[in-house]
């Protein structure tokens, strides 16, 4: 039993890695713009699609083929905040953004439908169906390569963030918008550039979680509740804190599967609601969200 | 009170009951039941974006997870009926059960997701939604994902519909009336405060938590009974049926499309949307569900970037601007000042642009 337990636990922080990349993605889009990006889990299944199709049509290997998908989601983010986010001003802002991204969502879901069809199709390489065995784990190669990738992006985000001009400037647009731009901060750059790389990570999360997981069109709404409830749980438009409790709620679905396999979901978004009790700002918010 | 502002109310008045004549002959005129279904529908949407409407249209806390109540609503009268045996008309008189339940079930919900606002509450609402669909899926009550299937009722097929017209008509003009009393009272009051700004409303002596808890148990209360009668209707639920991610959107959709937080706009937001997507959902040409999907989702797009405060505030503008040819009608003694004030008060005041609100009412500022 403890090694079945260990076991979950190893699995749930190699896949809870790919998960934080999702969510940093969005949590980042949330930061900058304060908006929540609906869209971000059929975007994630789009990515997956654009995979399977590159490896099923032109026999591109999954790892390769990000070269090419990453720069596409990237694009597709930046003209979704150029179409239809860019527009949005005013009181209603935030329940009108969630709208739009949701009717994306929606338009992009349907349109997978027309082009893929509503069949349950997985990513399959020789690395997704081969495993290794390390310290009396039986690890699937596919999760060893994710947990890496998703963790080299993540520190490369960090680095863009902490190291880099443009990420000085989407931090202080984190912090204060209208300071940003009175100190010459282009705002409206910042937001599209930080909107294309949320969704461009998408295309590797995409990726991964289609070489794990059966999908179809309509596997966003699960991806995208548990991700919302990831960055809640870490704190709306910490970076920090959506690893952290990807990990840890993936690690706990995870465990929690060993016993209650059809409870596991559940007991995910109840912990949410739980911790939501104790400290309504997550686990590293920012008081001011609360406040708003 | 001048000549015109009296015609004005004859004339509302008058179409008011106008509306209801019509709305009540509507099955007498139109017997074929595949035109009465779409009456049904429709009017079933009335009720759940009014109901919607009175909790997150007047405090501005965005529910996307109002299929809670619904489904829970369809299943209490499926479980009800099926363990105590009830069949045939009877089991109407469990509605208010059901409106007891969705009740009982919105005290503890409330009290949790209304600690948070703005995107947090959003995303807590949907994250209960999941947790309900979940235990409908799993809990040994629930039958399942094959569902629960309604008593059979032995009425004639031609006028099937109809019996579930009127119930779901006195639901819609119920709904309606609770959310005009609402919006003329202090209690309603109180709510756009909150909306404007919760923690001065607060400051001000507002009971805030009570007060939502008020207005989201109303809400659920009233989206439970309408879901009960859904399910009678439609013999049928299904965990994803029931607790569908699409009603959720759909009613936020009517909303919006309709104006944001008026009563009509809620009710004029229904009787467009839901008509139309049974429609398309009957057009084999169109290819089912993944273009309804994405016609759906356009319209959205759509109402959001070219009429984002809905069709009844922009209309109003709209005729006020023909009738008065660019004139101001009347000019506001309070909200003069630079144009930039005057502007963010027309856009918070939405709420008074519906034809119930007393004028001047619609914000609290």
């Amino acid at each position: 039993m403890a090694r079945e337990i260990l076991q979950a636990i190893v699995d749930g922080i190699l896949v809870g890695g790919v998960y934080a990349l999702m969510a940093v993605g969005l949590t980042l889009i949330f930061g900058v713009l304060d908006i929540i990006n609906i869209a971000q889990g059929v975007l994630v299944i789009l990515g997956a699609y654009l995979s399977y199709s590159l490896s099923t049509k032109a026999h591109i290997d999954l790892f390769v083929g990000l070269l090419i998908t990453v720069p596409a989601m990237f694009i597709i983010g930046v003209v979704i905040h150029w179409a239809f986010i860019r527009r949005l001003r005013g009181s209603e802002r935030t329940s009108m953004t969630l709208l739009v991204t949701y009717a994306v969502a929606l338009i992009i879901e349907g349109i997978l439908y027309k082009v893929y069809g509503a069949n349950d199709v997985s990513l399959s390489a020789s690395y997704t169906t081969s495993s290794v065995h390390i310290f009396g784990f039986y690890l699937p190669w596919i999760f060893i390569y994710g947990f890496i990738l998703a963790v080299v992006l993540v520190l490369a985000i960090y680095a863009l963030l902490y190291r880099t001009r443009f990420g000085r400037s989407v931090r202080a647009t984190m912090q204060d918008e209208t300071a940003a731009r009175l100190v010459g901060i282009d705002v409206n750059r910042v937001a599209a550039l930080t909107f294309g790389v949320g969704v461009g990570v998408t295309a590797v999360g995409g990726m991964l979680f289609g070489a794990t997981n059966a999908f179809s069109p309509n596997s966003g709404y699960d991806l995208i509740s548990r991700l919302l409830a990831i960055i809640i749980l870490g704190g709306l438009g910490s970076v920090g804190g959506a690893l952290i409790a990807s990990v840890f709620m993936i690690t706990l679905e995870s465990v929690v599967t060993i016993w209650y396999p059809t409870w596991a979901i559940v007991v995910f978004y109840a912990a949410l609601v739980l911790v939501l009790l104790i400290r309504p700002s997550g686990f590293f918010g920012r008081k001011a969200v609360r406040a708003q | 009170m001048n000549e015109s502002s009296r015609l004005e109310r004859a004339l509302k008045g008058g179409g008011l009951l106008a509306l209801i004549g019509i709305a009540i002959a509507f099955p007498q005129v139109y017997t074929n039941p595949a035109v009465t279904n779409y009456g049904v529908f429709a009017l079933i949407y009335v009720t759940v974006a009014s109901a919607w409407n009175i909790f997150s249209g007047n405090t501005g806390y965005i529910s996307l997870g109002q299929a809670v109540f619904y489904g829970t609503g369809a299943y209490t009268m499926g479980v009800a009926a099926r363990d105590w045996h009830m069949t045939g008309t009877g089991v109407f008189a469990l509605l208010p059960l059901c409106g007891a339940v969705g009740a009982a079930i919105a005290v503890p919900l409330g009290l949790t997701a209304l600690r948070v606002r703005r995107h947090t509450f959003i995303v807590i609402t949907i994250a209960f939604f999941f947790i309900f669909q979940l235990m409908a899926f799993n809990l040994s009550f629930t039958g399942g994902s094959s569902g629960l299937s309604s008593p059979f009722l032995s009425w004639p097929a031609a006028t099937y519909n109809t019996p579930f017209y009127y119930i779901a008509l006195a639901y819609a003009a119920g709904t309606i009336a609770i959310a005009w009393l609402v919006r003329r009272s202090r209690f309603g009051l109180q709510l756009r405060a909150i909306r404007d700004d919760e923690d001065r409303a607060r400051g001000l002596g507002v009971k805030a938590m009570r007060v939502k808890l008020a207005a989201w148990v109303i809400s659920g209360a009233i989206t439970a009974m309408i879901g009960a009668v859904w399910f009678y209707y439609i013999n049928q639920v299904e965990p994803q049926t029931g607790f569908d991610p699409l009603f959720d959107l759909t009613i936020v959709l009517m909303a919006f499309l309709g104006g944001y937080g008026s009563i009509a706009g809620a009710v004029l937001g229904a009787l467009i949307i839901e008509p139309l997507t049974l429609w398309l959902n009957t057009q084999p040409q169109l290819g089912g569900g993944s273009l309804n999907e994405i016609l759906l989702g356009a319209i959205f797009l759509i109402v959001v970037l070219f009429v984002p405060r809905g069709i009844i505030p922009t209309g109003g503008e709209w005729i006020t601007k023909l009738r008065t040819r660019g004139r101001p009608a009347v000019i506001p003694a309070t909200t003069m000042g630079t144009p930039a004030a005057a502007e963010s008060g027309t856009a918070t005041s939405v709420t008074s642009a519906g034809w119930s609100a007393p004028t001047g009412k619609g914000s609290a500022r």
